[in-house]
């Protein structure tokens, strides 16, 4: 069975703004799903429609088989929410928002606490729980909207942008759970800015532009389509231009001791640094410029852009 | 942790009473947490009521209805604090919700509106009812302690604080900033309370003025609650009774429909 299914969705707001223009996507039960886009490209709008905060204008949309027009209850009990925004009561405690989260699914207040105690423990804040939510560090309230979107055990976790503002260690600490999370069977789709994020976790991944869905495939494929990538040099002894290097692409001086070169996918860096070497040019060090989706995610977004 | 929470094992019906459960002691504890902004402010104000117009004018005043002004007023007093409470609870808290968007909380959640709004509107009857409650106690250091019918006293209170915690509940949904929650309170409730029979019984006013009067839903209510204490009213009890009920079940259809079709809390 399918996790997600939407077909055909749009969403006009009534200021005019289309903010899905006919969306279709499919996420299998299971998944890892990345649902990437720039700034205002509708993915709000989209997880927002699935979690019955915006009302859609047309389409349909089916979570694990119930559709939201016709089996509301039964599509909102299969799914759990961990939303941009922070939206919890900040003057409750954080223990009592999460056993009261279980309680608005029907899970009797024994069964969340145990269910809170439990989550609050795997995510950390557990020697917060008395204390009021809006007191908490940013990372904390991340990871208590995350325990409140688990509390009553979704078949379909949508995360957006969860970890936001947190930093690294503590988002490789997040990594880890949602992982856990989506072996356990629990279906994930992710939004995220942090775009080796996306790469590391997810099995398939959907790009969407303007309110439609401009890439969707597997991550595998995807990051097969990249042609190049683009490798930072760091050089051992200074040079005054940029080296010609026979087959590859662009070569940049960022500084003496720096280089940028464009790394065709059939070209190999034993190859490159050959060359290099043959030019008595010596690399110390060498990284990715950015991170081959990041890369992939730029290309097809921009040159939507262009083509506009 | 394995244990799956099976949703398809958990029946509607008791997922809504859960719910209903969960939503109520959330608005209970809500105003108990800040009983000093929530329970002591309308004791202090109404028992000035009593020290004021009830002891020290109404000992001017004389006789009203056939009692003593300080009885006379004493019904109305409480149910003055019922309505403005039960009122202020839901709007509040309600608004409150919309505002820092924990209302989102229960729309992701299979919660039927209907319990949403039961929900909320018990929170707000438990807190008219504990002013209620407290206000009566209070004016028992001023006027004798005498109920001609308790049962009367009860229903009315409770439908009262039903029907304005459904009103509360309305003027939330359409309110967009924290200046909308205070403006039907001061220019639709307060009128319409101070006009609705608590300080004065409307046989004193001429004949227009008795039948406009007619027109407002606090004069039933005061009524009511005053011949739950005294045994007199100027409105027959029965048509009383059904004027706020039928009060009741209009602005809770309305309220439902509008919750129904996301107004003011859905994009």
């Amino acid at each position: 069975m399918n996790a997600l299914e939407i077909h055909d969705l749009h969403k006009t707001y009534k200021s005019g703004f289309q903010a899905l223009k006919g969306i279709d996507l499919v996420v299998e039960e299971g998944d890892f799903f990345a649902l990437l886009g720039p700034n205002g490209a509708g993915k709000s709008t989209c997880i927002g429609v699935v979690s019955s905060l915006v009302n859609k204008t047309s389409g349909s949309v089916k979570v694990f088989g119930h559709c939201i027009d016709k089996n509301l209850m039964g599509a909102k009990s299969s799914l759990g929410s961990v939303p941009q925004e922070f939206n919890f009561n900040t003057f409750e405690p954080v223990h009592e928002i999460v056993v009261n989260q279980g309680g608005f699914y029907g899970v009797s207040r024994k069964t969340a606490t145990k269910l809170a105690d439990h989550y609050l423990k795997e995510l950390g804040l557990w020697p917060h729980r008395q204390v009021e939510s809006g007191k908490l560090s940013g990372g904390m309230k991340r990871r208590l909207m995350i325990a409140r979107a688990l509390i009553h055990r979704p078949k379909l976790l949508i995360l957006d942008e969860p970890t936001a503002g947190v930093d690294i260690e503590l988002r490789r600490s997040m990594w880890q759970f949602m992982d856990e999370i989506n072996h356990q069977g629990t279906t994930i789709i992710l939004t995220t800015h942090y775009l080796e994020e996306a790469e590391s976790m997810c099995r398939n991944i959907a790009i969407i532009d303007e309110g439609l869905i401009i890439e969707n495939t597997s991550m595998k494929t995807l990051l097969k389509s990249l042609n190049s990538e683009t490798f930072v040099l760091y050089l051992a002894d200074e040079i005054l231009q940029s080296p010609f290097l026979q087959g590859f692409g662009r070569t940049s001086l960022l500084d003496s001791h720096t280089i940028e070169v464009e790394v065709p996918k059939q070209r190999s860096l034993n190859e490159l640094i050959h060359q290099l070497d043959s030019l008595k040019i010596t690399v110390n060090r060498m990284r990715n410029k950015v991170n081959r989706l990041e890369e992939l995610f730029v290309n097809i977004t921009s040159k939507k852009i262009k083509a506009v | 942790m394995s244990q799956n929470i099976s949703q398809a094992n958990i029946s509607p019906w008791k997922r809504n009473w859960v719910a209903y459960v969960t939503i109520t002691r959330r608005e209970i504890l809500r105003f108990s947490r800040i009983w000093v902004q929530t329970l002591v402010p309308p004791v202090v104000m109404t028992g000035l009521y009593f020290v004021i117009f009830g002891n020290l004018i109404g000992q001017k005043i004389g006789v009203m209805d056939g009692m003593s002004y300080i009885d006379f007023i004493m019904p109305g007093l409480v149910m003055m604090s019922i309505i403005t409470n039960s009122y202020a609870n839901v709007v509040s808290s309600f608004y409150g919700a919309k505002y820092s968007q924990h209302i989102e909380e229960m729309q992701i959640s299979p919660i039927p509106n209907i319990i949403i709004m039961l929900g909320f509107i018990t929170g707000g009857v438990v807190r008219g009812l504990c002013v209620g409650v407290t206000v009566t106690l209070i004016s028992q250091i001023f006027t004798d302690f005498s109920m001609h019918n308790p049962l009367v006293i009860i229903i009315v209170a409770v439908l009262t604080a039903f029907l304005f915690s459904i009103a509360g509940l309305i003027n939330a949904v359409f309110a967009k900033s924290f200046d909308d929650v205070s403006i039907v309170p001061t220019f639709v409730l307060t009128p319409l309370t101070y006009l609705g029979g608590i300080f004065y019984s409307i046989k004193l006013l001429p004949e227009f003025w008795q039948q406009v009067s007619l027109a407002n839903p606090i004069l039933y209510m005061v009524n009511s609650f005053r011949y739950g204490f005294r045994g007199t009213s100027d409105i027959d009890l029965t048509t009383a009774i059904c004027v706020i009920l039928l009060f009741i079940v209009i602005l809770f259809s309305v309220c439902l429909a509008l919750l129904e079709r996301g107004i003011g809390v859905r994009q």
